[in-house]
């Protein structure tokens, strides 16, 4: 079984949702990011202490017609790929809240 | 501006969203720089809570971009109160500063808290010609080190070159200097006018040569044949267009808590020590009035042959009196561009020379006695004044 994946935001991002989606752009390398509907979803749900595939089954699997194995690998492909570009960090140990944002600003 | 931010632009335009905003916290300033269009005296800035208050309000109006500027940003003590704020609301902060301020304590604190970009103001690489326009002598010195300490922090420095008469010559100079620190250099070659509408400093602006120049220089503009392409006027499409984002995806808030449309299209639209910051921006009858406002409502600009292409702004235009009316400084930025020139500048010529050299100007004359003058003629300029008694 894979280890859980847990997820808190960056201090140094800037984000904002803009209807559904939501602008993400990293303060490091001024990358612009949007996230769709349902990783938009995922973004305000990240905590740092729920593991990922909770919030995807949550907030996702709840809501829309999808597996968790399928919504599962989506939204980790995701998160990495955010998390390259300073936007995310990831652990498999929950993250204290200090370390990523404080405010889930939308 | 990716085509992604571009795409985000147009869906803020449809929403009606505020994506970005310039706040100035002060106009308070340690320079006096010659074209200056603030005035410096302190009337009354919003204090910590109500800055924090409005950031607050707009994050949740959906600002993204957030400029930080003034006046001098680091005047302020709170300043650093207020960044943090803004870090905490997620907004892409971006600040503009004169730099004098910033040592090593500084620099640290601004990378620690996210800031997407510094914009410093660098007048000249020659330091009698930056202190001189700036007034403030060494000022060129810790500005340039202010440029180092950031860019040692890995930041995105620009180093804005803003031209007037005075240095029209050293672009070249100060573009070099942002190459040797790795700073980004961009040049403005356009004084505005004060905010109260004083156009006295309209005199320090580069003359048509230098623009020319300017616009001719590859290092500046990109592909010259394609940005000084002769202009096609405007089609159907272009007739729809939006001037800028001013009051559309953009605004401007002053010290005072002063709603404007830009920070050059000084047209009061509200005040957030008043109403709320979403509430002005939604229904502020001047705003909307901006809104409703497409280049086919122009009446000389519509017809003009820049009229597709032609970077007019409409603040300008509205401090020249009409904000659907054409900007003097942006005909001659079309023409410096392309040698043609447009309605307005047409026009204005055409009056200048039908205007007769000697004018019969009916005034009535003050006084009763028999050898008043009843009618007198005036004539301009430097021909002596002559009264001709009729």
């Amino acid at each position: 079984m894979k280890p859980s994946l847990f997820v808190a935001r960056s201090k140094a991002i800037a984000a904002r949702g803009l209807g559904p989606e939501t602008m993400v752009m990293s303060a490091t390398n001024s990358t612009l990011f949007t996230l769709n509907e349902v990783a938009s979803v995922i973004w305000r749900s990240i905590d740092g202490t729920t593991p990922l595939w909770e919030i995807v089954a949550r907030e996702v699997c709840a809501n829309y017609d999808v597996a968790l194995d399928v919504a599962l690998e989506d939204a980790e492909a995701v998160v990495r790929g955010l998390a390259q570009h300073g936007i995310l960090i990831l652990s498999e140990k929950p993250i204290p809240v200090a370390i990523g944002s404080s405010r889930a600003d939308q | 501006m990716s085509s992604l931010a571009i795409g985000m632009v147009g869906k803020a335009l449809k929403r009606n969203i505020p994506l970005s905003v310039q706040l100035d916290l002060t106009y308070r300033c340690n320079e006096r720089c010659i074209h200056c269009y603030l005035d410096h005296n302190d009337h009354g800035e919003m204090t910590t809570a109500e800055i924090k208050d409005l950031l607050d309000q707009m994050a949740d109006a959906g600002v993204f971009y957030l400029t930080l500027s003034g006046g001098e940003i680091l005047t302020r003590r709170d300043f650093f109160g207020i960044l943090e704020h803004a870090r905490l609301r997620t907004f892409c902060i971006k600040l503009k500063t004169n730099g004098v301020l910033i040592r090593k304590l500084e620099a640290d604190r601004i990378k620690t808290l996210g800031v997407e970009s510094v914009q410093i103001s660098i007048y000249s690489h020659r330091h009698e010609v930056h202190d001189a326009i700036t007034k403030r002598p060494g000022s060129l010195r810790r500005s340039i080190e202010a440029v180092r300490l950031l860019r040692e922090q890995g930041l995105h420095v620009i180093m804005a070159n803003v031209l007037m008469s005075q240095n029209v010559n050293d672009y070249r100079g100060v573009r070099e200097l942002a190459g040797e620190l790795g700073a980004q250099f961009i040049v403005d070659p356009t004084i505005t006018p004060m905010m109260d509408g004083d156009r006295s400093i309209l005199d320090l602006n580069v003359d048509e040569a230098a623009l020319q120049e300017v616009f001719r220089n590859e290092a500046l503009v990109g592909n010259v044949e394609e940005f000084c392409t002769p202009p096609q006027g405007a089609d159907e499409d272009a007739l729809d267009m939006l001037p800028c984002s001013a009051g559309h995806t953009a605004c401007y808030v002053s010290p005072y808590g002063d709603v404007y449309p830009c920070v050059q299209f000084p047209l009061p639209s509200g005040n957030v020590r008043r109403t709320k910051f979403a509430d002005i921006w939604r229904d502020s009858p001047q705003l909307k009035e901006v809104r409703s406002i497409t280049l086919r409502d122009m009446p000389s600009c519509s017809r003009c042959i820049h009229g597709g292409t032609c970077t007019r702004c409409p603040g300008l235009a509205y401090l020249e009196g009409n904000m659907r009316g054409p900007s003097v400084q942006d005909c001659e930025k079309s023409y410096a561009r392309t040698g043609i020139a447009s309605e307005n500048l047409k026009s204005k010529k055409a009056a200048a020379l039908t205007v007769p050299i000697l004018q019969l100007v009916q005034i009535q004359i003050q006084g009763s006695g028999p050898s008043a003058p009843r009618l007198s003629s005036d004539v301009s300029g430097s021909v002596p004044e002559v009264r001709v008694t009729c």
